[in-house]
């Protein structure tokens, strides 16, 4: 199996202890007041829908940008101020694959989703967050 | 948008205001009840007193595909304080998706005394009103539940058969493109998904969300009408049955049916597109 991102591999590793639904949900709060917007000198609004992730319905963007070293840094919103499973996901996201090895980045799947939200979500909120990890592994691939 | 009262709704004593919400919060014949898709809205910021009802923990069997019982309705009753007499007030995201979805079950039990604070969860927080993360201490009350009643309100495969072979109405809530049977089911999803495409034949395509105003709140009867009576052609005395992939988008259609236009017979098929769409030899157009 291939290698993923240190840090995301790291998280899936925390969420695995994790044995109840209310300690989920409070580590992904956590994680989800951690998010940060994309700052001003990378996009303002109103934002290109070019970078608006399709199926999401927390209206999540995602950039990325390149770092000289071949990597890229990766900047996200979430327009739904309700949209806090999406701003926890982008805050993971962010941790793990900005400045990490595009291959690793690359080597990530839509079903890492469920080692962070649990089995139990929905279809529309799964989809989302899928799309969401899609994006980003989508713009490394495209500079393999 | 408009005071409740001067929408024209049928029964416009289901809809509750945020006004009225916060100046209830501590009645104690009143129970605020928040019910979301996102599982992380209620612990990360709630309206004060406010329980929790989760659609899969406390509304659904854990093992058959049904509701809960006679004696998970009371242990859900007891667990958040109700008794019979208690007026309920569901609120939640979506605009209030799933709180319609909650309302539906618990009047599957008889508890009609339910109302849903137009606008959820999204208007109190828009409107600067106050949400904590304290959970609420509720002393367990004793809760004499009835048997589930599924006569009335809810609808089985076999009957929704036998309704459109009558040429009865019929509403498919999804997207346009679950309609079509462009979509069976989203990547990574099976479970929730369906062997065939489509819709079942007579059924009138109208996504629940045109219910809504971008706010969260209910479009008035005027605007509702102008969509279910003039654009679907639905006769209000006529039975209806309404239905997306699992039930509770239809819980919201049912709801606006029901108690907005004041439909007199409107069922809610909760088996839906993930029974009807698996289901063998049953008809299906595209």
């Amino acid at each position: 199996m291939s290698a993923l991102p240190p840090k995301l591999q790291e998280y899936l590793d925390d969420f695995g202890f994790i044995t109840t639904r209310e300690e989920r949900a409070d580590f992904l709060i956590d994680i989800a007041d951690s998010f940060q917007p994309v700052p001003s000198a990378v996009a303002t609004k109103p934002y290109d829908e070019a970078h608006r992730v399709i199926g999401c319905e927390s209206e999540a963007f995602v950039w990325a940008v390149d770092r000289p070293d071949g990597r890229l840094d990766y900047y996200f919103d979430v327009l739904n101020p309700q949209g806090l499973s999406a701003m926890a996901m982008s805050a993971i996201l962010d941790e793990a694959c900005s400045g990490a090895p595009l291959e690793q980045v690359a080597n990530i799947t839509g079903d890492v989703v469920f080692s962070f939200f649990g089995r139990d979500i929905s279809m529309g909120k799964g989809r989302g967050l899928t799309e969401l990890i899609n994006a980003v592994v989508y713009h490394a691939s495209q500079r393999l | 948008m408009s005071d409740i009262k001067s929408r024209g709704y049928a029964n416009a004593d289901k809809l509750v205001s945020t006004d009225w919400v916060a100046a209830h919060l501590t009645d104690e014949h009143v129970r605020i009840i928040e019910s979301n898709e996102d599982p992380l809205l209620y612990p990360s910021g709630h309206i004060p007193g406010a329980v929790e009802v989760d659609w899969v923990k406390d509304l659904n069997d854990p093992l058959r595909r049904d509701y809960l019982d006679k004696a998970g309705f009371a242990a859900l009753a007891s667990r958040i304080g109700i008794s019979p007499a208690t007026t309920v007030i569901f609120y939640g995201d979506k605009s209030n998706w799933w709180a319609t979805y909650a309302l539906w079950v618990f009047e599957l039990f008889g508890h009609t005394n339910a109302k849903i604070m137009d606008g959820g969860r999204l208007k109190w927080a828009e409107e600067g009103r106050e949400l904590t993360r304290e959970k609420p201490v509720i002393a367990p009350s004793s809760y004499d539940a009835p048997a589930r009643d599924d006569s009335q309100i809810r609808a089985f495969r076999d009957g929704v058969l036998q309704h459109i072979e009558a040429g009865g109405q019929l509403v498919d809530v999804r997207s346009p493109g679950e309609f079509s049977g462009e979509t069976l089911h989203m990547p990574g999803y099976p479970q929730e998904g369906a062997v065939r495409g489509g819709h079942i034949p007579g059924a009138s395509s109208c996504p629940w969300s045109r219910a809504a105003n971008e706010d969260g709140t209910f479009k008035n009867a005027a605007d509702l009408r102008a969509i279910y009576l003039d654009e679907l052609g639905l006769n209000p005395e006529e039975p209806t049955v309404a239905y997306c992939r699992i039930g509770e988008r239809s819980s919201h259609t049912w709801f606006v049916l029901t108690n907005l236009l004041g439909f007199g017979d409107v069922r809610n098929y909760d088996g839906s597109w993930t029974e009807w769409g698996n289901s063998v030899g049953l008809p299906i157009e595209k």
